[in-house]
């Protein structure tokens, strides 16, 4: 029966957090994602690492500002109201560089919203969230296992990179349990952290660790080494699934996270219609991957149908990366709402079928 | 193919849970995909638990049961708000010392098992869902009750395992007697 | 010959923005030199504020970081945890800490966090221009209480350290003031205290230090140090709040 056993998302987060090394862990509670905290508040004390339980996110992420800075690895989870709060602290981590995890368990918005899964914090996510010119990674597993190896992934991004990193999940994937095995994985070879706020400690300078540039010059050649590096991430980092790409197909889905894994359902049951569908799945958001649709475009009669738990947010990317040359349809439900299969094979066969370019 | 979407509902504190990961395990030991969602949030203070258990040699999309192939009830309230999203043909076991109606429904297979009288026979009240777990593994095949014990025996506390065994046990043998 | 007063190890070469007659490069260098003193440079780390003070990481000589408004004290228990070893202080405003940061100081005070807060309290937004502070008096005018402070529309000013001195995890808690050389005498000893507690284990320490903005206030540096004895003093009384040690005796 091999290793696996049986987790949920949100403790499989804490697990694979503990198992990458983290060190640090601030958070502040938020349904869906509070056994995050109840498990490093559970497993970190023995390991002789850290957790605290802020008096707010707002406090939680400026924690992590100032573990990170000290060159630690630390994370924070929270779930979107929360987010919007952590906003500020990420904008400041992103100017000062700092490497750590932010784990978003996305549920229904705006507002207080739902508590129920959801997929509409994706501008927030991938377009700033905070204030100025940032990015961050921003990885969106689709199963428990998934989050598992991208959370360790995503915290030798961040070190690499010297950049914060989002798991971005939805309140299914953090309260399902699903089988999942933790293999030992080669870490990536990290650079030194000579930047990190130490104490002296016999050095001769001392470091600091700012986003604060006064001088417009300066702050803009700061801007320009991040947008520099922004550039070699967008080159190295992308990821992304072809799921029945290899094939011409009728139609291609786009979705990530838990859509994809309906999406994929879908796939099986229009074939069964005669339909031949693929799937394009975004694993990481921020960079978009640009390139599945390059190696997808010629090769769908239709074109593309995003499939969303929000409003159509990523259909601006998908927009961008296919550029006019396929139609693109939309699908999505929001406030919680999860979308069923049958209803996302009806408007395939509305776009297969009636040749029109459906926008629900 | 091999798959079960199946609602289980109750009160809190009558091991609703843990009947769904209880079957969740054995199907991860019988090598199906599965996978177990809890109801969260505000709805679980109000008393009510639920949880949605998949289990397929398939890919598993959702893991929310909109369309239940096997409905497993422990009180009145879960019957109402679960009955419509069996599929036609579906099973629902209920408990019937707890649930005082039947199925509204004519186009599914209904069990009607008197798991807490049957539980208090057994010694202990707190088996009742091991009972209707029994029955419904029994029932739908979908890991064999061998499998099932295993993982109640792996996963589950070890001085509970002979009691929970009785209870599947007894739960599985009331399956011919019901269905003829 | 001999060398009689030399510039502490603990601040840089780095000549301060600060206005004419302000008091942060002299509260700078109390902790500079108690920093030198208790012999502590190597393993210091400090947090600078938004505010006039927001530049602080340039001035101090130990590894430092830039905290975003109010949170220092969020941000010093991050390194501190990170880095139990090390001795964190963070250098805060009246903005700083008691408006936008209030939830964050008195949280890290009530978990005991082993770092010291030096709150300079001069009753008046500086960087921006000479808005009501929560420390403003009543009746003082400013930017934003042009025709003085009305605490019926505007509240009355936070008395921050009898309010930290409540909460069990804060173990020393004085204000001082920088009015004189005595009072700027017994503010370096308070400093120094506040850092020993840490170093000590003993919990979180405030030290609160009334100061001056004749730029602000539109005094001559000489006539703030007075505004700030009449007016201020009265308000905010100065000596120990707390002091767990004292209690234990």
């Amino acid at each position: 029966m091999g290793n696996k056993v049986l987790m949920k998302g949100t403790e499989a987060i804490g697990e694979a957090a503990m198992r990458a090394n983290c060190q640090c862990f601030f958070g502040y509670p938020i349904t869906p994602q509070t056994e995050v905290a109840a498990y490093m508040a559970k497993k970190m004390p023995a390991l002789g690492r850290v957790f605290v339980q802020a008096e707010s996110e707002i406090a939680a992420i400026h924690m992590v500002y100032g573990a990170a800075g000290t060159g630690v690895r630390c994370m924070t989870s929270s779930s979107s109201p929360g987010i919007s709060l952590m906003s500020e602290g990420i904008s400041y981590i992103a100017g000062a560089e700092l490497p750590c995890l932010i784990v978003n368990i996305v549920r229904g918005g705006p507002g207080l919203g739902s508590i129920q899964a959801a997929q509409s914090d994706y501008f927030q996510a991938t377009k700033g969230g905070g204030h100025g010119d940032y990015n961050m990674p921003v990885f969106a597993p689709s199963s428990v296992q998934e989050m598992i190896d991208l959370i360790q992934e995503a915290f030798d991004v961040a070190d690499e990179y010297r950049t914060p990193c989002m798991i971005m999940g939805d309140g299914m994937l953090g309260q399902m349990m699903e089988p999942v095995e933790f293999l030992d994985r080669q870490p990536r070879k990290l650079p030194n952290k000579d930047w990190a706020a130490t104490g002296l400690l016999g050095r001769k300078t001392h470091n600091v660790i700012n986003s604060l540039f006064l001088a417009p010059e300066e702050l803009e050649q700061h801007n320009t080494h991040l947008q520099e590096k922004y550039k070699i991430i967008k080159e190295n980092e992308v990821r992304y699934e072809l799921f029945d790409c290899d094939r011409e197909n009728d139609l291609i889905l786009v979705a990530y996270g838990t859509t994809s894994r309906i999406c994929k359902n879908v796939i099986r049951s229009a074939e069964r219609e005669g339909i031949l569908l693929g799937l394009v799945r975004p694993i990481t958001l921020w960079p978009f991957p640009t390139k599945a649709f390059e190696e997808t475009v010629h090769h769908t009669r239709f074109g593309y149908l995003t499939v969303e738990m929000s409003a159509g947010q990523m259909v601006e990317d998908v927009q961008l990366a296919v550029n006019g040359r396929a139609p693109i349809g939309f699908y999505g439900r929001t406030g919680g709402m999860v979308p069923h299969p049958d209803d996302i094979l009806a408007t395939v066969k509305q776009m297969v079928h009636e040749g029109v370019q459906v926008w629900h | 193919m091999a798959s079960q979407e199946i609602v289980f509902a109750g009160f809190g504190g009558q091991g609703i849970l843990s009947m769904g990961k209880f079957l969740a395990y054995a199907g991860m030991d019988a090598h199906l995909n599965v996978s177990w969602l809890p109801s969260y949030g505000p709805e679980m203070r109000g008393g009510t638990a639920n949880c949605h258990v998949i289990l397929t040699d398939e890919t598993i999309g959702s893991p929310v049961v909109t369309r239940a192939t096997s409905l497993l009830v422990m009180n009145g309230p879960s019957l109402d708000k679960f009955e419509h999203t069996l599929v036609p043909g579906g099973l629902l076991i209920l408990d019937s010392d707890l649930v005082n109606r039947t199925a509204a429904r004519t186009d599914i297979e209904v069990l009607h098992i008197p798991a807490q009288t049957l539980a208090e026979q057994l010694g202990s009240k707190k088996a009742a869902n091991m009972i209707l777990l029994g029955a419904l593994v029994k029932r739908t095949g979908i890991v064999s009750l061998e499998i099932l014990l295993q993982s109640v025996h792996e996963h589950g506390k070890a001085t509970f395992f002979e009691a929970n065994k009785k209870a599947i046990e007894m739960g599985a043998g009331m399956i011919p007697q019901l269905t003829h | 010959m001999a060398l009689t007063f030399a510039k502490p190890k603990a601040l840089t070469d780095t000549p301060t923005h600060y206005c004419p007659g302000c008091t942060h490069g002299l509260i700078h260098r109390l902790i500079a030199e108690v920093i030198d003193e208790l012999g502590v440079l190597d393993k210091t780390i400090g947090v600078a504020p938004v505010g006039c003070s927001v530049l602080a990481y340039d001035y101090f000589a130990a590894d430092m970081f830039e905290a975003s408004h109010g949170r220092a004290p969020a941000v010093a228990t991050g390194i501190k945890r990170a880095k139990p070893e090390s001795v964190v202080f963070t250098y805060q405003g009246d903005g700083d800490l008691a408006a936008i940061g209030t939830a964050e100081v008195v949280h890290a005070a009530t978990r005991g966090e082993k770092i010291t807060t030096v709150f300079v309290n001069n009753a008046i937004y500086g960087m921006t221009g000479g808005q009501m502070a929560p420390t403003t008096l009543p009746g003082q005018v400013t930017e934003t209480t042009p025709y003085g402070r009305d605490t019926q529309q505007a509240g009355f000013p936070i008395r921050v350290s009898e309010m930290i001195a409540t909460l069990d995890g804060a173990c020393y808690v004085e204000r001082v003031s920088v009015d004189s050389v005595k009072n700027v005498l017994k503010a370096k000893k308070a400093i120094k205290k506040a850092f020993e507690y840490q170093l000590a284990g003993k919990g979180f320490s405030l030290v609160e230090v009334l100061s001056t903005c004749p730029t602000n206030w539109g005094l001559s540096p000489t006539e703030a140090l007075g505004w700030l004895r009449d007016n201020m003093m009265p308000y905010y009384s100065l000596g120990v709040k707390k002091d767990i040690a004292a209690e234990v005796k």
